[in-house]
Formats: structure tokens, C-alpha cells, sequence
């Protein structure tokens, strides 16, 4: 296994993005599911909390979890 | 199903109407998890789901106090049952690699490195090339070993973090916290040499 140049742009992707204050995975969980509830009801989730946006932007794990539970929601409200 | 405020949920699920209300907790989120996951797994999805769902009870039950009231109880609890499924999936999916098997084979010395998709302009390679040796020097020289295995596991073998976190003996917290430190080295090394991260990536665009 050799490194790509797709890792190196992977690391440095995250570097570019990388600020002093970051939310931890679970602070971004713990205000989660008021940040969806915002999407949902058409608010700018994005700009009322930022550091939750910023992480999902930089965490797959937390990302992956997001996007299924807008998933899971949808199912709820049908 | 009844229609339950948030305080309802609470004392149902802390109350005489236990056995209903977790009756009902269950439907609503094995309908979420089935209607989320059915493009995720192929094959024994009501069984899984039943089993993510049970536990998810589990910890909902067990986590009720923590519920802050900022949003409606089943989105909270959806999101538990979410990430419920999600940590098995992945310890399913990653349960036979170990973090030695995503490592660089020359993770050594981390030398050689060679560019996997190498680009026909040789000015171009040059400069890669070089830019491929920094960050080298960087993750030998920058960073601990904890702070290298770590990242390289996330960004070279894909592995989440959790899975990751349990193979080094830490939480996903901590772990987050060890690759937000490793960044700002990263970052600080670049500022050192005169470079920001997007001037690396510029030499590593496609074309």
C-alpha cells in the first residue's frame, strides 16, 4: 500500500479546515437532534449553530449518522 | 398510538404506562431505522433492526435524564437508536482489520512514499514529488505516534473513528481530540515552511 495523492489531499483538506475551537464528536451528538429540527422546520440551522455544521462538514462518522437520522425522520412524519 | 408531548413520554416511560409507552417507542423507531437502513443492509433487515431498536431502549431508558427538552423526545431518541446502529454496523463491518492492516506497508520509516496516480507533467510530478517528501518529513517528524497511527488509520485506511478508538484503547472524544491536535501541528508545520494547506493541495489537483 502505497500513499495516494488522494490521502495527501484528505489531510490536507482537513488541515485547511481546521480551526482552534472545533466541537468534539459528542458535543456535536448532544445538540444534534436540535440541529435537525431546525433543517426540518426550514431554519438557517447553519448559522445558529455553526461549530455543529463545521463538524459535520469535517466528521464522515458524525455525517453518516446525520444524514440517516434526516432519513429516519422523514419516515416518522409520513 | 396515542400523541405524547415530551413530558408525557417521560412519565410514561418513567411510570405506571412503562410496558405502552415502550411499546409504542419501539414503533416509532423501527419504522424510522427500516425506512433509514433499507438501502444500507441487504439481507435480515427486521431482524437487525429489531435488535438496534432493543437496544436502543436499552440506552434510551438508561440515558432518559440527560434528554435537555430542547427538541421533540422521539427526534432525541431516534438519534440514540441512530447511533445505536450505526457503532454495530461498523464493529460488523471493521470487526476482522486491525489498524497494522491500514497502515502504509512502509510505515516503518514511513520511506518510501510514491504518488499512486502520478502525473504525466513532469514539472508537475517534480513538484509533488516534493511536496510528497514534506508531508512525509511532517508526519515522521510533527507528530507522535499515537497522533500518526490515528490519522493515518482515518485518512489513508477510511476507518471511523469510533472503530479506531477502540483499537487504541481510547473513546471517540479523545480520539477526536488527538486528530484536532495533530491538525494544528500539521498546520503549524506548513506556516513554519512558508505554505498553507490549500498550496499543497493546488500541486495535487486532478489535471
Amino acid at each position: 500500500m502505497k500513499l495516494s495523492s488522494e490521502t495527501i489531499r484528505k489531510m490536507m483538506n482537513s488541515v485547511k479546515s481546521t480551526r482552534d475551537q472545533e466541537l468534539t464528536c459528542g458535543l456535536c451528538y448532544d445538540e444534534l437532534d436540535l440541529f435537525i429540527e431546525m433543517k426540518l422546520s426550514g431554519k438557517n440551522a447553519d448559522e445558529a449553530m455553526p461549530l455543529v455544521k463545521e463538524h459535520l462538514d469535517r466528521c464522515a462518522a458524525c455525517r453518516e449518522e446525520y444524514e440517516f437520522l434526516l432519513l429516519a425522520l422523514e419516515a416518522m412524519v409520513q | 398510538m396515542q400523541t405524547r408531548t415530551n413530558e408525557d413520554w417521560l412519565s410514561d416511560l418513567r411510570g405506571d404506562n412503562q410496558d405502552q409507552a415502550i411499546e409504542d417507542l419501539r414503533r416509532v423507531l423501527k419504522r424510522g431505522l427500516i425506512y433509514a437502513l433499507s438501502s444500507r443492509i441487504q439481507t435480515d433487515l427486521e431482524t437487525q433492526v429489531d435488535d438496534f431498536v432493543q437496544d436502543a431502549i436499552l440506552r434510551i431508558l438508561d440515558k432518559m435524564g440527560t434528554f435537555r427538552g430542547e427538541s421533540k423526545f422521539t427526534t432525541w431518541a431516534q438519534k440514540v437508536a441512530v447511533r445505536v446502529a450505526f457503532t454495530e454496523m461498523r464493529r460488523q463491518r471493521w470487526k476482522d482489520i486491525s489498524i497494522e492492516d491500514l497502515m502504509p506497508e512502509d510505515s516503518g520509516d514511513f520511506t518510501p512514499m510514491v504518488l499512486s496516480d502520478p502525473s504525466p507533467d513532469p514539472e508537475k510530478r517534480a513538484s509533488q514529488t516534493i511536496m510528497l517528501e514534506m508531508v512525509d518529513e511532517m508526519l515522521k517528524n510533527d507528530l507522535t505516534d499515537r497522533q500518526r497511527t490515528a490519522l493515518m488509520a482515518v485518512m489513508h485506511g477510511g476507518m471511523p473513528l469510533e472503530e479506531v478508538a477502540r483499537r487504541m484503547d481510547t473513546n471517540r472524544n479523545a480520539l477526536y481530540k488527538l486528530l484536532h491536535d495533530a491538525r494544528k501541528q500539521m498546520r503549524s508545520g506548513l506556516i513554519e515552511k512558508g505554505l498553507t494547506a490549500q498550496e499543497v493541495l493546488e500541486v495535487f489537483e486532478n489535471g
